[in-house]
């Protein structure tokens, strides 16, 4: 089991207030200006950060992510050198930081070591895309024996399996706002409210909806039935178009949208 | 609770969005499998449409040329479409039927499996995308030409390494998409569960009617099989109904390219490292962060830096053996099958091919090797023509 008071740096962000939380992918365009964004948008009101450690083959992932990940590999972002990068933004910040990969840089970093690094620079979480419930077990002790929680996802097509699901989350609940991959949609279709409500029967878990999020007017439409937003390629599309210049753009987006969220 | 598993490969490590969809296969084939009209079926299907049994052809001149054990090859590239993909193909579009899908998508390397995808759309009436790298687009575009005539749509994957494993992730994208009406066919022994035990059943076929063909011819078991190994499938055929004898040598050739000293090859196992990709854990060739390796051949089909995971037992336990073959061997099997037995394979059968090659004459004349010709070269004639300096066009 989890670490309840890391369980608490988690859930905290929801206890009085919705909470915005923002994805980038380390490396990209430089760990350098990676750990800039993340310090600003921490400063402009994010709540939760999530920390993408780039993989050569991100299949959950829509064309925007995935040429941020191409861009952070090819400047020869390592893991380790991540590991680095969180060390040092955890001198200046205590915001939660999650980390967003697949299971192969975890799994042939080696589980323990991954996680035992993970505690020791101050990682609250690990999402992983291929890790199904199926499968959990393989990381869950290994996670919560280092106090991180191993975010479960829910998908519009989990249907049967929501409780399942919802009884073994821990931190926030990420719940997939429509099918397919990461990307900016213009209109999103799932009944969300639904989930939520099955959700809710079993978990007190705190939920989150992320993919395809943009705009401040959806931020505010999910705001109001659930309990967190997530942005991912949104921010990634700022980031890929102003390179190093993307920091006080970053600082404003991040404003509005956790304006944005009732 | 982790399904699946070849000892401590395979498992179902797949996004979320993807599970209903893939226990939806696994279920419709939990009870196909066991269905006798599907069987019935399906070995209509393979016999009336796709020419089956195929043939378990004595390669005499080989034989004597080589000076050792005697070669039979069993002929995979006479089936339709020309290679072993069909049987695999026309299984999971009748289970696709069954389940109510109407359209098919596929991950296609040198092209042959997403034509024989193509083709049981265009039998079956489904809709039928197929997606396939743009450095295999470059050159297999004969086969991209026959998928458009059969009526599917090509995708150009530019992607990551633009060849078969970018095909495989944005097919999984875009089943992500779009599973309601749509089933993935996935084209090899690989993937998350149910697919390397379904496809691997579907290929088994092969070994099937070897075992029963050459114990007619024969009278006795051979001594060795060898097959290419890219994801696996015609090897996991070739291999099943053998695995209980345990005296057969299994032998699975895989890619070499320019060497396995050399960074440019597809040698999962020779080269290769634990890890979980692609819906499984298995051996993949990767770097120390578990970042895929980009890998090379001058085949396609092989040109994958993973291997399925029932493989990856048979190479923990020994069972089977792998070997790497270089581009340069490929090429002179080739060349050599052509000459010898007027039977052009694909480049992918040659590396089997160059192996039995090595082996043959350090077995005795009473010793026999089954070769699995996986596919026919038709479409590796423009290529190799290249590899050689030669410039023709197609
Ligand atoms: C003729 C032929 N043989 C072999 C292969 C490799 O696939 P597998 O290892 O799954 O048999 C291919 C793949 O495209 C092929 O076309």
């Amino acid at each position: 089991m989890s670490n309840p008071n890391n369980v608490n740096q988690i859930s905290r962000i929801f206890a009085d207030q919705k909470a915005f939380i923002a994805f980038l992918t380390a490396g990209d365009p430089s760990l350098q200006k990676t750990e800039e964004f993340i310090l600003a948008m921490a400063a402009a009101g994010a709540d939760l950060i999530e920390i993408g450690i780039p993989f050569s083959d991100p299949i959950a992932e829509g064309p925007v992510i995935e040429a941020a990940n191409e861009r952070a590999l090819r400047a020869a972002t390592t893991t380790d050198k991540i590991f680095a990068m969180v060390g040092r933004i955890r001198e200046k910040t205590a915001i939660p930081l999650v980390f967003l990969t697949y299971m192969n840089p975890i799994f042939v970093y080696g589980g323990e070591r991954f996680f035992a690094t993970c505690e020791e620079v101050g990682i609250n979480g690990v999402i992983i895309p291929d890790l199904p419930y199926e499968e959990k077990g393989e990381i869950r002790e290994l996670a919560g024996g280092h106090g991180l929680d191993v975010i479960t996802l829910i998908a519009p097509t989990s249907q049967d399996r929501i409780q399942m699901l919802a009884r073994d989350a821990t931190g926030f609940i990420y719940l997939v706002s429509s099918m397919g991959v990461t990307g900016v949609r213009s209109e999103i279709k799932t009944d969300l409210a639904a989930i939520v409500d099955d959700i809710r029967q079993v978990s007190k878990t705190p939920v989150a909806v992320g993919f395809g999020i943009a705009t401040p007017e959806q931020a505010t439409a999910i705001s109001k039935l659930a309990d967190g937003v997530i942005v991912g390629s949104a921010i990634v599309r700022i980031i890929a178009e102003h390179g190093a210049a993307a920091t006080p753009i970053l600082s404003d987006y991040v404003r509005t949208m956790k304006a944005a969220l009732v | 609770m982790s399904k699946g598993k070849y000892g401590i490969h395979g498992g179902q490590y797949t996004p979320e969005t993807l599970m209903n969809a893939i226990i939806e296969v696994e279920k419709a084939y939990e009870h196909y499998k066991n269905d006798p009209a599907f069987q019935a079926e399906l070995t209509e299907l393979l016999n009336d449409y796709a020419g089956r049994p195929s043939r378990l052809y004595y390669a005499k001149k080989m034989t004597a040329d080589l000076g050792g054990a005697k070669i039979y090859l069993k002929r995979e590239d006479l089936n339709h479409t020309g290679s072993h993909k069909i049987n695999n193909v026309l299984g999971q579009a009748l289970l696709a039927k069954k389940m109510g899908k109407t359209r098919l998508i596929a991950e296609t390397g040198a092209g042959q499996h997403g034509v024989a995808t193509a083709t049981a759309a265009a039998l079956m009436g489904f809709e039928c995308e197929i997606f396939m790298g743009k450095e295999d687009t470059d050159r297999q575009a004969l086969n991209v030409f026959r998928m458009r005539l059969l009526g599917a749509t090509v995708h150009v994957v530019t992607s990551g390494t633009m060849t078969l494993k970018d095909a495989v992730n944005e097919t999984f994208r875009e089943w992500t998409t779009r599973v309601d009406d749509t089933h993935y066919v996935l084209g090899s022994v690989m993937g998350p569960h149910p697919f390397p035990e379904m496809v691997r059943d579907f290929q088994s076929v092969i070994s099937r009617e070897a075992r029963e063909q050459i114990l007619a011819k024969e009278g006795k078991l051979p001594d060795a099989v060898i097959a290419c190994v890219g994801g696996g499938s015609n090897a996991m055929g070739a291999f099943y109904n053998f695995i209980p004898d345990e005296y057969v040598r299994l032998i699975g050739c895989e890619a070499a390219g320019k060497g396995v000293e050399t960074e440019e090859h597809a040698a999962t196992i020779a080269r290769g490292s634990l890890g979980i990709f692609h819906g499984m854990k298995s051996y993949f060739c990767q770097d120390e962060y578990g970042q895929i390796a980009p890998v090379y051949s001058i085949s396609a089909g092989l040109d994958y830096p993973g291997i399925g995971p029932e493989h990856a037992h048979l190479h923990d336990t020994k069972r089977a053996e792998y070997v790497p073959i270089t581009d340069d061997e490929a090429v002179a099997a080739f060349e050599y099958l052509s000459r010898t037995e007027g039977i052009i394979p694909a480049i992918e059968s040659a590396h089997a091919i160059a192996y039995a090659m090595v082996l043959a004459p350090t077995m005795t004349k009473d010793q026999i090797i089954i070769v699995n010709v996986s596919g026919r070269g038709d479409k590796d004639v423009a290529a190799i023509a290249r590899y050689k300096g030669e410039d023709i066009h197609e």
